[in-house]
This record gives structure tokens, C-alpha cells and sequence, in this order.
């Protein structure tokens, strides 16, 4: 069996990861599933290949960093667009989730998440119609790098960040006040209300923290492969599989459970053909709701 | 005027039969507030179940075992049914969320098998040539259509009649025990998890029943008539007509089919061609922004007596 497998699902493993820490964040603080999240990441993308244009109509074409595929206006463009797919998420609570929350059904905000999701999605398709499109079409060359294992550039750069933010993120949630006062919240809401934590900030840097890394996650998949209005759908199921499989709560948890999923992937891309992809997370799934419903590192829940 | 009549019987068929998918949907929301996001996946399960089993031999896939349509109703109705008491056992025991991902993922896999598994399902293109009720008088257009609308309307008016005696059996109470008040009704001994996989079950084998009626209505199936879109088609339905009302099931669905008929052939007569494909992305926006506005202004809907969550909100 060819290894080249580790690292095409170490790459896409690590995108699933940074996106399911939204899904587990928003599960275990504001108490739903979130069916937009992938929308997020489409929208995120999008929005960074905008601003990508702006800024080369600005400024005139910009020679790429090195050996990479793309500049420093991406690089610019993409933290932009982190922070309006934030402000994308916002807005939605605002509108939409928090009147829900209210009334206390949380099933009832999953619905309107599967509904913001199916607007979100096909208002992408209306904009920017689904034929795919790229930040960049140049072709990198794969480097070998031992064992009959290649990997580009541009890959090398995707997966440090993601080590990157991963880092930031499992730091910022155990040691700053907002990470503790979004941990206890989780843990116990009214416990959290009544020693004086303010639920609306942990509520906005929830939707803060997941809609950045979805889009962060969005542009990394537009520069590795494409960027489509079903990218988020696609990649939906496998996020959900990874929140759950790491443990509901739990970022790291989050970020392993997307690297299990996107090596069985990959492993199974080679054994049982490309088709059958996206079963695999489907089949993960059921087995860890079937043996181990809390997952690696959740708690059991009540 | 006859060709009027004729496509009024077939659009009737047509919204009778979202009716049907909303008549399950509302035993696992609206009476047991079960979430089911895969809609799609049962409606094809049940689909190519009586596809696989009715269609005359063919030679390049397994199936065609020229079955009575019938049988191949009642079939597709079981299979679905397994498929369904399996997700709810495999997640009825944790949260609510868990048994939406899981029919989430049923929809995404049903899917994959289908465009896949070509020897089975026939792939991309699907199964054609499913035997059609009444074919005999398929020469005769309107009469056919007539016929068609008879039988698909018997199966609704049937399967409505025996959900509406299903919901005051005494089944039918122990699953409005669960809903009103969960703890009491399992402190009198009523497992909650068993009721809710056999409610599930019920719902998704009438799913199921209605995916193989679509398909022998149509003659033909393909997996890309079982896309998302399908799923919030019938929730849209199902909210508009009032969840927990099978009378608002039925009624939502000819009133958004309707909706969904009409806008598709006035943005077909406004929009230039290569608009075409733009517009009917937005049709589908239209349906997500309406379900989110029902959600927050009107949840009990608009045709049944209060629905599940106007009686809750008190």
C-alpha cells in the first residue's frame, strides 16, 4: 500500500478538524447541532476569494511567496474574511438562533440551522453559481520527501498552520478568562450566570471562534482543491463524525477525531475506491454511537 | 379543457405524494418530535426497493424480479422501515441531535449507494421501465391520469385514516404522554426509547410506501431525485400545514407544491435561459428563509389546530 495516504488524509483530516471545533464548541455551549457550519466555510471561502480580487484590482498582480501558490494579498484576504464569515454568524444568531434559543427547544434551533443552511448554500449557488472556482490555477510540484511520499508546498504550509491555530485554540480555551468562561458555561450555564460570567460575550465568541476557523478551514480547501458552494455540505458529515468521535466538547478531541477520519479516508481511497468516501465517515459514526456515544474525550452525558 | 383537467389530476398526484412523505414526517415530529434530516435517503430506500423488486429481468444489474406492484409497496414500506428502527435504535438513546446527524448521514450514504452501486441501483441513471398501475391504459392520456390520481389518492386517504386511528390508539397516547410530560409517562412503566423506535420505524415505512408510489407514478428513478432539496421540500410542507396535524400535513403540501409549481413556471417564462439554473437557486432559498420564518412567527403552522410547540410554549 502506497503511504502516500498519510499525508493526503493527515491534510484533509486536519481542514475536517478545524471545522468540527466549531460544530463541538457550539454543540456543548449554545446546546445545537449546527447544520450551517459547512455553509460557513463556503461562505467563508467565497468571501476571501472576493476580497482576494479587491485587493489584486488595488494593487496590481503580487509576485507569490516563495514556493507557494499564492501571495500576501490571500494571506490578508483571509483573515478579512475570517472576520466577516464571524460577523455572518452573528448576524444569523442575532436574527435567527438566539430567538429560538429563548424559547427553549433545542431541537426547534437545529431545524433553523438546517434551514439557514439550505438559504446560505443556495444563495452561494445564485452569486457565485456552482461551477467550482480557485484562488490560484497554477500547478505545484509535489516534493518527494522518503518512503515514496510526496507532498507540495503549499500542503506543508495548510498543515502547519492548522498545527498553528489548533495550538492557539487549545491554549485560548484552557488558559485566558474568555476560554475558562466558556469551559464553564458549558459545563453548567446556570452555575456559570450565577458567579457573574456574561453569557452574551461567551455566546458571541462561540460563533466567533467556530464561523474564523470554518473559513480559515473554507480557504484551505479552496487553495488545496477548489472552492464550491457544496464544499461545506460535502465536508458536513465527516465534521459531525469528528466532533462526535473526539467527544462532544472537547477541541482536541475535535482535531484528533478529524485526523481518524481523514486517514480512514484516505486508507480507504486506495482499498476500496475514491466513490465510497464518504461513507466512511458515516460508518465511523455509527460505530462510535453504537460502542462509545461520548466519544474519546467527552464526558457522558446525562 | 380535458388537457387542463388532465395535468390538474397530475399535479394533485404529484402534491398527494409529498403529502404522503409529510404524513411520515409528522408521525416522527410532529407526534413524537423525532428529527429526521434524511428524508431523502427513506423516500429512496422505499423508491428502489420496489423499483429493484417490480421491473421486468434486466441484464445489467441484479433485480428485476417482475414482482406485483403491490408486493413491491408493501416491500418498500418494510425495507424502509428496518432501515429507519435501526437509526433510531443505533441513537434513541442520546440526545435528539444525535438521531438528526445520523439521518443526515443515512440521506448522504443512501445517496452514494445509489450513484455507485451500479449493478444494484443502476447508477447515474438510475432504474427505468417500473411497471406502471393500470399501464393498460396508458394510450389514453387522461384517463390515465385520472386512474393514476385514484390510486395514489386511495393510498393517501388510506394511510391518513389509519395514522388518525393510530394517534388516539393507545400507542398513539403513550407517545403523546412522552411528548407532554417524558417523566411521567416512563414512571407508568412505558419504555420511551421502544415507543420512539417504533414510532420512527412507522413514519419511515410510510415514507418509504410513498417513495415507491412516486416511483411507479413516474415509471423512472434516479438518485438525483433524492438531493437535500427533497428533505426541505416536505419540512416546508410539513411547517406550513401545522406539525402534529395530519390534516395540515396533507393540506401544506398541495399549498407548497403548489407554490414550488407556480414560481418554477413564472421564473421559466421571466428569466432568460441562462438565468435559468440562477433562479431555481433561489426558489430553494426562498423555501429555507420561509421554514426559518414559520419557525420564529407562526410554529404551530397554518392549517392544523395548534401544533406540537403552540401548545408547549404556554
Amino acid at each position: 500500500m502506497n503511504l502516500q495516504f498519510i499525508v493526503d488524509g493527515l491534510i484533509s483530516g486536519s481542514l475536517i478538524g478545524l471545522g468540527a471545533i466549531g460544530i463541538t464548541l457550539t454543540y456543548s455551549i449554545l446546546r445545537f447541532s449546527n447544520f450551517a457550519q459547512g455553509d460557513f466555510m463556503a461562505w467563508g471561502a467565497y468571501g476571501t476569494l472576493s476580497v482576494t480580487a479587491a485587493i489584486g484590482a488595488l494593487v496590481g498582480t503580487t509576485a507569490p511567496i516563495g514556493a507557494l501558490s499564492f501571495g500576501w494579498p490571500l494571506i490578508a484576504a483571509a483573515i478579512i474574511g475570517m472576520v466577516l464569515t464571524a460577523c455572518l454568524a452573528l448576524l444569523l444568531d442575532w436574527l435567527l438562533f438566539a430567538r429560538l434559543r429563548d424559547r427553549g427547544q433545542s431541537i426547534i434551533v437545529v431545524m433553523a440551522s438546517f434551514g439557514a443552511s439550505m438559504a446560505l448554500r443556495s444563495l452561494s449557488e445564485f452569486i457565485f453559481t456552482s461551477s467550482p472556482t480557485y484562488f490560484s490555477r497554477g500547478i505545484q510540484m509535489a516534493i518527494p520527501i522518503g518512503l515514496g511520499i510526496r507532498i507540495t508546498p503549499d500542503q506543508t504550509v495548510m498543515l502547519a498552520t492548522t498545527l498553528i491555530l489548533v495550538t492557539a485554540m487549545h491554549l485560548f480555551m484552557q488558559r485566558s478568562q474568555t476560554g475558562r468562561e466558556m469551559r464553564a458555561y458549558s459545563q453548567n450555564p446556570a452555575l456559570a450566570r450565577v458567579v457573574g460570567i456574561d453569557t452574551a460575550r461567551v455566546v458571541r465568541a462561540t460563533w466567533i471562534i467556530g464561523a474564523a476557523l470554518a473559513c480559515a478551514a473554507g480557504v484551505m480547501v479552496g487553495i488545496l482543491v477548489q472552492i464550491r458552494p457544496l464544499m461545506g455540505l460535502d465536508l458536513l458529515l465527516p465534521m459531525f463524525a469528528a466532533a462526535i468521535l473526539g467527544g462532544i466538547g472537547s477541541v482536541p478531541g475535535a482535531v484528533l477525531g478529524g485526523l481518524i477520519i481523514g486517514l480512514s479516508e484516505a486508507a480507504a481511497v486506495q482499498l476500496i475506491g475514491a466513490e465510497w468516501r464518504a461513507a466512511i465517515a458515516f460508518a465511523i459514526l455509527m460505530a462510535v454511537l453504537l460502542v462509545r456515544p461520548m466519544g474519546l474525550f467527552g464526558r457522558a452525558e446525562r | 379543457m380535458i388537457d387542463l383537467l388532465g395535468y390538474g389530476a397530475f399535479f394533485t398526484s404529484s402534491a398527494l405524494i409529498f403529502g404522503l412523505i409529510a404524513l411520515g414526517l409528522n408521525l416522527q415530529w410532529g407526534q413524537t418530535g423525532l428529527f429526521n434530516v434524511g428524508i431523502a435517503g427513506f423516500v429512496a430506500i422505499g423508491a428502489y426497493t420496489s423499483a429493484i423488486l417490480t421491473t421486468p429481468e434486466t441484464a445489467d444489474r441484479i433485480g428485476g424480479f417482475d414482482w406485483p406492484i403491490l408486493a413491491g409497496w408493501l416491500a418498500a414500506a418494510l425495507v424502509t422501515a428496518a432501515a429507519a428502527a435501526f437509526t433510531g435504535f443505533a441513537t434513541l438513546r442520546l440526545k435528539s441531535d444525535y438521531l438528526a446527524i445520523t439521518t443526515f448521514g443515512v440521506a448522504v450514504v443512501v445517496q452514494l449507494v445509489a450513484l455507485n452501486a451500479q449493478g444494484l441501483t443502476g447508477g447515474p441513471f438510475g432504474v427505468a421501465f417500473i411497471p406502471r398501475p393500470f399501464a393498460a391504459l396508458q394510450d389514453q392520456p387522461a384517463l390515465f391520469n385520472f386512474i393514476n390520481l385514484g390510486v395514489i389518492a386511495s393510498v393517501t386517504i388510506a394511510v391518513y385514516l389509519a395514522l388518525e386511528h393510530l394517534a388516539r390508539s393507545p400507542w398513539g397516547r403513550v407517545l403523546k404522554a412522552l411528548r407532554e410530560d417524558e417523566r411521567a409517562a416512563i414512571s407508568l412503566g412505558k419504555s420511551a426509547r421502544s415507543y420512539r423506535i417504533q414510532a420512527f420505524a412507522a413514519g419511515g415505512a410510510v415514507m418509504g410506501l410513498a417513495g415507491a408510489v412516486q416511483a411507479h407514478f413516474i415509471g423512472f428513478i434516479a438518485p438525483n431525485g433524492y438531493l437535500p432539496t427533497l428533505t426541505f421540500q416536505v419540512w416546508a410542507m410539513l411547517m406550513v400545514g401545522g406539525s402534529g396535524s395530519n390534516k395540515g400535513a396533507v393540506l401544506g403540501s398541495v399549498v407548497v407544491w403548489a407554490i414550488w409549481v407556480g414560481a418554477g413556471a413564472f421564473s421559466a417564462a421571466v428569466v432568460p435561459g441562462d438565468w435559468q439554473a440562477r433562479a431555481a437557486s433561489l426558489q430553494i432559498v426562498a423555501i429555507g428563509v420561509m421554514l426559518c420564518l414559520i419557525l420564529l412567527w407562526r410554529p404551530q403552522g397554518f392549517f392544523g389546530p395548534q401544533g406540537l410547540f403552540g401548545k408547549r410554549r404556554s
